[in-house]
């Protein structure tokens, strides 16, 4: 394993032109390891999510180079960065982004289709996903007739069905109570320690970044802080003090 | 690779049930008015046509008058047996030849009267007007040449004026003439126009001269060629011989005119040709309504589309993946919605043309038409708003509201 599984140098991202100009992504450099569960902090608007989906390959950087296991991304065409999301990326949204109508084991069951996976290792493959995520018993059952956790259960079962080298999280329990973001979390947790999936996840809440191995801080477009998971609680005010936006 | 897509679009048609229905919808109501509606005018055209073929073919009648515009000139002289007889010797291309004269009477059997016209012809007037005898005789040559109170009914006559008793050798009275029923013809209904083709009767045109005219003129002469494609020939040697037997010198304009079975089928056509075009345009219309239909579904659909189109992207789908399954979709969607409106529209037309008795038209070109326009909306439909997403990059079609 000689070369990372993400490296970015120096990327931006632009939004607009000349006076309208927003720099979402301010030259980043940031590097991460096989097995290491990442957690992006920052307000709204620091930049956290846009580096997210440069590294899904959902939106293009403006410059800058992107490197996953050593190999540059920047000049592949849609079609072949599709083709690396098959195959190397699984996503969960905070929106969960099911299809609507279609009941989970066919939503997980989307993914392997794509890869070409044949209907009866897919249907094994994607029931036992399900069941990973503690969703068995449910998986006639469409997004309507599921819970928000539950929703949020059958896109990570989507997500890791395909056993990815990177799982993607954007703002995962943001649509949860509190009961659920901590089965969510623990859920993705045990994926990465048990499974060794390198999770990037990113949130704004300080305390679900203290499940990760390591938390990277944005500020208006550029990094802030990275530490890991120790160095960053220990930054953290009491359990009792109101918890805001994390000191420098 | 395409058994997939297949599979793939099959289950979005089954999934979004309302949205595949609505949508199949609009090509069914399309497609099966277009071909109600022509299928319909084109029947009505072969209706009239038939019509007029039972009316007599090749028939050719000559009338005194000359109608220039629709205005009978002064006053012309009628015609004479001889005239008739002069037609036949003279005209080797007409098979038959009937003088005739009619006018209207009153009919009166036992307290019963009715008013109806009365024909007064020979023998060949039943052949050149295809009229065949129900029940009973028709009169013998003799019976014609001497001139016996006789006569042929139509159904409407026998209705009326015997209700269900047996007409046959009754004798009624037409005008101040007693005349003995000795037939009753075969009914031929309402025309194409709604005229009773039944409410007549027929008596030797002697008996009619002497008896009810009390003059030896002739009203009209009917002649048929002996094919269609002689009648032209036919009309213009009858003209010659009335102008010659009528002392109509060169320069002087006829005081006749000869009318023409087939200029009237001509004129009929070019009015139910018209109409079929008015009912084609009426269909074209609700093709379009339809069409505008599937277009709307498609297009409020779009923005749950664009977000699955996004959904399937980032999951790994290339877009010509995606959209080879939308358009597979589409396909399916108005092929199916298309069978069922050519089926709907088929069984329609059939149905309908039985009700109103006219003839089945089956016309392969409008099935084509109809379908093609509609399959091409909605495949058109289908197809464009999901390219536009899928060229969007992935987080915008995840993004769009």
């Amino acid at each position: 394993m000689s070369a990372p599984l993400i490296e970015l140098r120096s990327v931006s991202r632009v939004y607009g032109e000349g006076e309208s100009e927003v720099r979402a992504l301010d030259g980043i450099d940031l590097t991460i390891t096989e097995g290491q569960f990442v957690s992006v902090m920052g307000a709204s608007g620091s930049g956290k999510s846009t580096c997210m989906n440069v590294i899904g390959c959902l939106d293009l950087p403006t410059s800058g180079s992107y490197f996953f296991r050593g190999v540059a991304l920047e000049h592949l065409d849609q079609d072949k960065l599709a083709l690396f999301r098959r195959h190397y990326l699984g996503f969960v949204f905070q929106g969960f982004n099911l299809l609507a109508r279609t009941n989970a084991l066919e939503n997980v069951e989307l993914p392997l289709v794509y890869r070409r996976v044949g209907a009866s290792e897919r249907r094994r493959r994607a029931l036992r996903a399900l069941h990973d995520v503690g969703l068995q018993g449910r998986e006639r059952h469409t997004p309507a007739e599921l819970s928000g956790g539950q929703q949020q259960r059958v896109a990570i079962a989507r997500a890791i069905v395909t056993e990815p080298s990177l799982l993607l999280a954007d703002e995962p329990t943001g649509n949860l109570d509190s009961v659920k973001k901590d089965e969510i979390m623990t859920l993705l947790a045990n994926l990465n320690k048990d499974r060794g999936i390198t999770i990037l996840m990113v949130t704004h809440e300080p305390d679900l970044a203290t499940y990760g191995t390591r938390v990277v801080t944005f500020r208006d477009g550029r990094i802030l802080a990275d530490t890991s998971t120790e160095a960053y609680r220990a930054s953290l005010p009491p359990p009792s003090a109101p918890t805001s936006a994390p000191g420098p | 690779m395409f058994f997939l897509t297949l599979v793939m679009a099959l289950r979005e048609v089954r999934r979004n049930t309302l949205r595949s229905i609505l949508t199949g919808l609009g090509i069914v109501i399309g497609v099966a008015a277009v071909i109600l509606m022509v299928n319909l005018g084109q029947s009505a055209t072969a209706k009239v046509t038939a019509d007029i073929r039972n009316f007599g073919n090749n028939m050719l009648t000559v009338i005194p008058g000359a109608q220039r515009r629709g205005v009978t000139s002064e006053q012309a002289s009628l015609f004479t047996r001889e005239d008739a007889d002069a037609v036949k010797k003279q005209i080797p291309n007409a098979l038959h030849v009937a003088p005739a004269s009619s006018r209207g009477a009153l009919v009166v059997f036992g307290n019963k009267n009715y008013s109806t016209s009365v024909q007064g012809s020979t023998l060949e007037f039943f052949a050149i007007r295809s009229l065949a005898i129900g029940r009973g005789r028709l009169f013998t040559e003799t019976e014609i040449a001497t001139g016996v109170p006789s006569c042929v009914l139509g159904t409407t006559v026998v209705k009326e004026l015997f209700g269900a008793q047996d007409p046959l050798g009754a004798i009624i009275r037409v005008g101040k003439v007693n005349c003995k029923v000795i037939g009753v013809l075969v009914a031929k209904g309402q025309s194409t126009f709604g005229q009773d083709q039944d409410d007549f009767l027929v008596m030797p045109l002697v008996t009619f001269q002497r008896r009810l005219a009390g003059s030896n003129d002739v009203g009209a002469i009917y002649v048929s060629a002996v094919s269609e494609a002689v009648t032209e020939r036919v009309k213009r040697q009858l003209v010659d011989l009335m102008r010659e037997r009528r002392h109509i010198v060169p320069g002087q304009a006829d005081d006749f005119s000869v009318m023409d079975m087939k200029e009237f089928t001509a004129t009929l056509g070019t009015i139910t040709g018209a109409l079929t075009a008015l009912l084609g345009a009426i269909a074209s219309v609700s093709l379009l309504v339809g069409g505008i239909g599937i277009m709307n579904i498609m297009l409020v659909s779009v923005t749950e589309r664009t977000r699955e189109i996004g959904i399937r992207m980032a999951i790994g789908a290339r877009a010509h993946e995606v959209l080879l399954q939308f358009l597979v979709e589409a396909v399916i969607l108005s092929t199916m919605g298309g069978i069922i409106g050519m089926v709907l529209g088929l069984g329609g037309s059939y149905l309908a043309a039985n009700g109103l008795g006219m003839p089945f038209v089956f016309d392969p070109i409008i099935l084509g038409v109809a379908f093609g326009f509609s399959a091409t909306v909605g495949i058109a439909f289908g197809y464009f708003p999901a390219r536009r997403a899928a060229r969007l990059k992935p987080i915008d079609a995840l993004r769009h509201e």
